[in-house]
């Protein structure tokens, strides 16, 4: 698809991320804090999207690499006092790590028992972050504003606190995951992994690897998930082991279900829909989840292409 | 107190974790075995169990009475939300085993909320129906424990005594050894399929009722439950109902252990960790039907 319209599609990624750098010139102090906020958490979506929606592995535990992006990023930077760039690149290494370690293991099941252990394994390290308090500070965590150098560019201090940093920080994570899963998509390997997610039986018939390419798909999803989250910590100053529970788990799968499984763009529109329902929600009961809950339920039910999919299967069969 | 006595406490904590373990697990494990689907809002039926439990158990003035008032319309109710459940959204997806697993999320967070805005967010407490301690020369143990064991045992026993000895169990070992075949044999799936998702719910509900005077109920309480029943379906071998006794215990008593000599969180870190040693040693459980 991508072959015979590449021209369509840049442009239409080129004009997504040129929208998005334009609205922060226009958007209100509240939505531009919110706006950076979802393009770094589509950004983990975009991640869970090269896993389930590329390569058709559900995974229920992503949070522990969201978190480990985090943890590697926040604590050298608490500890040891590394920049941000440094603090980026352990945090990217950790879910990295993380990731291959954990295929390693859990690959070895198909099926649902992938499932259950990719959310037990997300628990453990849940669990893992509160028993080591000491260091990780548990659900209290820790603010990063008085440990972490601002950036130095040209002459100009740039300091972390400062929202257009945050914005543009956020717009650059979320356009290099965007053409990572571009690229991805358009690669030999891309259609390697679709081609396990349509029938795996038939693409280890034709001599690939299955396991090594689930392998792959599910580090490179736990990198850029893992990206997300140390951009997260630093550019909203907090590491917390919130972010390592199951609803952080939930939530892409979530966003990426509504935007459209398999679609490059359906996580930055999944996510920002949620982001703001969650918002509505949340001023209205304390009981906000409900949304969420309502949400899955209901797409499970009569939207299962989610936004972009129906798009793409109705009017644009050219959308990547 | 000496390392002896500890350990004697640790296996009677740990032995009474494996009987209600193996009770949820066993929900968890049918569902499984005969509809091929994962429950993730099986820890919600667990936790509607005790919250109904404190309901009936502040409705009826004596503690017994309340007890047993809850023990026969908690999982009765809970049983009657699971065929609901299974009417209005599983069936629709025609049990699809990933859509499934995403509407029982989000069947999770919408028992989950009720309960919070229903209920509240306290943990509040119920009065174990009996109170009597076991006088051991170092410590005293609450007998109540040991009347959820029992009542825990009686329970594994009628299930596999409805499994071996009824229609319906028939129907349902049928339907788990080979669909297609039962349903040309006159198996009425649909219908052992609604039983079964309401039994497996009931079960949890049971055991969430036994649990909660031990326990307090509170609307967060579902997570460990589930997380520990996956950790048992996983190692025992997903839908084999022996694997998930002979897991319960193993997990149980090693959660026992752990929590009794270092602490409950480290418990159920060293739980996933044995799934891990039980992964690359067998990836189908220790009772699987092969991989996966």
């Amino acid at each position: 698809m991508s072959a015979r319209a590449p021209l369509k599609v840049l442009a239409l990624h080129a004009a997504v991320l040129a929208l998005l750098f334009a609205a922060q010139f226009a958007l209100p102090p509240y939505h531009h804090t919110n706006v950076a906020r979802i393009m770094v958490l589509a950004a983990y979506a975009i991640g869970y999207n090269v896993l389930l929606g590329y390569t058709g592995l559900m995974s229920l535990g992503h949070a522990m690499f969201f978190a480990a992006g985090m943890y590697g990023a926040g604590l050298p930077v608490y500890y040891l006092g590394v920049g941000a760039a440094g603090a980026l690149g352990a945090g990217l290494a950790a879910g990295v790590v993380l990731a291959a370690l954990f295929g390693l293991l859990a690959l070895r099941t198909t099926g649902v028992a992938f499932l259950i252990v990719s959310l037990m394994f997300a628990q453990a390290f849940y669990l893992a972050s509160l028993y080591f308090n000491e260091v990780t500070l548990g659900d209290q965590g820790f603010i990063l504003s008085q440990r972490l150098a601002p950036l130095q560019a040209g002459g100009a201090t740039l300091g972390f606190h400062e929202p257009a940093v945050k914005y543009n920080g956020a717009l650059l994570l979320f356009a290099a995951c965007l053409l990572v899963s571009l690229a991805l998509r358009a690669s030999p390997i891309g259609r390697v992994l679709i081609g396990i997610r349509e029938n795996e039986e038939r693409t280890r018939l034709l001599g690939y690897d299955s396991f090594r390419y689930k392998l792959l798909s599910l580090t490179i999803s736990g990198g850029l998930a893992a990206a997300a989250g140390a951009m997260y910590a630093l550019l909203f100053s907090y590491v917390g082991s919130t972010f390592a529970s199951i609803l952080f788990s939930i939530y892409p799968l979530l966003w990426t279900l509504l935007g459209g499984v398999g679609t490059t763009l359906g996580p930055l529109l999944g996510t920002g829909l949620m982001f703001y329902l969650v918002d509505l929600a949340s001023g209205v009961t304390s009981a906000y989840l409900l949304a969420v809950g309502v949400a899955l339920v209901l797409l499970v039910l009569w939207f299962p292409l989610g936004i972009l999919g129906t798009v793409r299967a109705r009017w644009l069969p050219w959308l990547p | 107190m000496t390392f002896g006595p500890h350990l004697l406490l640790a296996l009677l904590e740990g032995t009474v974790t494996a009987f209600v373990l193996a009770v949820t697990a066993l929900g968890l494990s049918l569902v499984f075995g005969v509809m091929r689907i994962v429950n993730v809002a099986h820890g919600e039926f667990f936790m509607l169990g005790a919250v109904l439990a404190w309901v009936c158990s502040s409705a009826v003035g004596t503690p017994l009475g309340g007890f047993l008032f809850a023990l026969v319309a908690a999982p009765l109710a809970v049983g009657a939300l699971a065929l609901a459940a299974d009417r209005l959204i599983l069936r629709r997806i025609e049990y699809h085993p990933e859509s499934t697993i995403v509407a029982t999320i989000g069947l999770l967070y919408i028992l989950q909320q009720a309960v919070l805005t229903l209920y509240g967010p306290e943990a509040r407490p119920v009065n174990p129906p009996v109170y009597f301690t076991l006088a051991f020369p170092w410590f005293g143990y609450s007998g109540y424990k040991l009347v959820v064991a029992a009542a825990s045992a009686l329970l594994l026993g009628a299930v596999w005594w409805l499994l071996h000895r009824t229609t319906l169990g028939l129907y349902m070992r049928a339907a788990q050894q080979d669909l297609e075949m039962a349903q040309a044999c006159g198996v009425p799936a649909r219908r052992v399929y609604a039983m079964v998702f309401a039994l497996g719910a009931m079960l949890a509900a049971a055991a969430g009722v036994l649990v909660v005077p031990i326990q307090q109920a509170h609307y967060l309480m579902g997570l460990d439950p589930l997380l520990l029943s996956f950790i048992v379906v996983i190692i025992g071998g997903l839908g084999s109902l022996k694997g998930t006794l002979v897991a319960s215990f193993v997990v149980g008593l090693s959660d026992g252990i752990v929590s009794v000599f270092f602490s409950p969180t480290l418990a159920k870190i060293v739980a996933t960790l044995l799934v891990a040693a039980v992964l690359v040693a067998r990836p189908g459980g220790l009772f699987g039907e092969g991989r996966g």
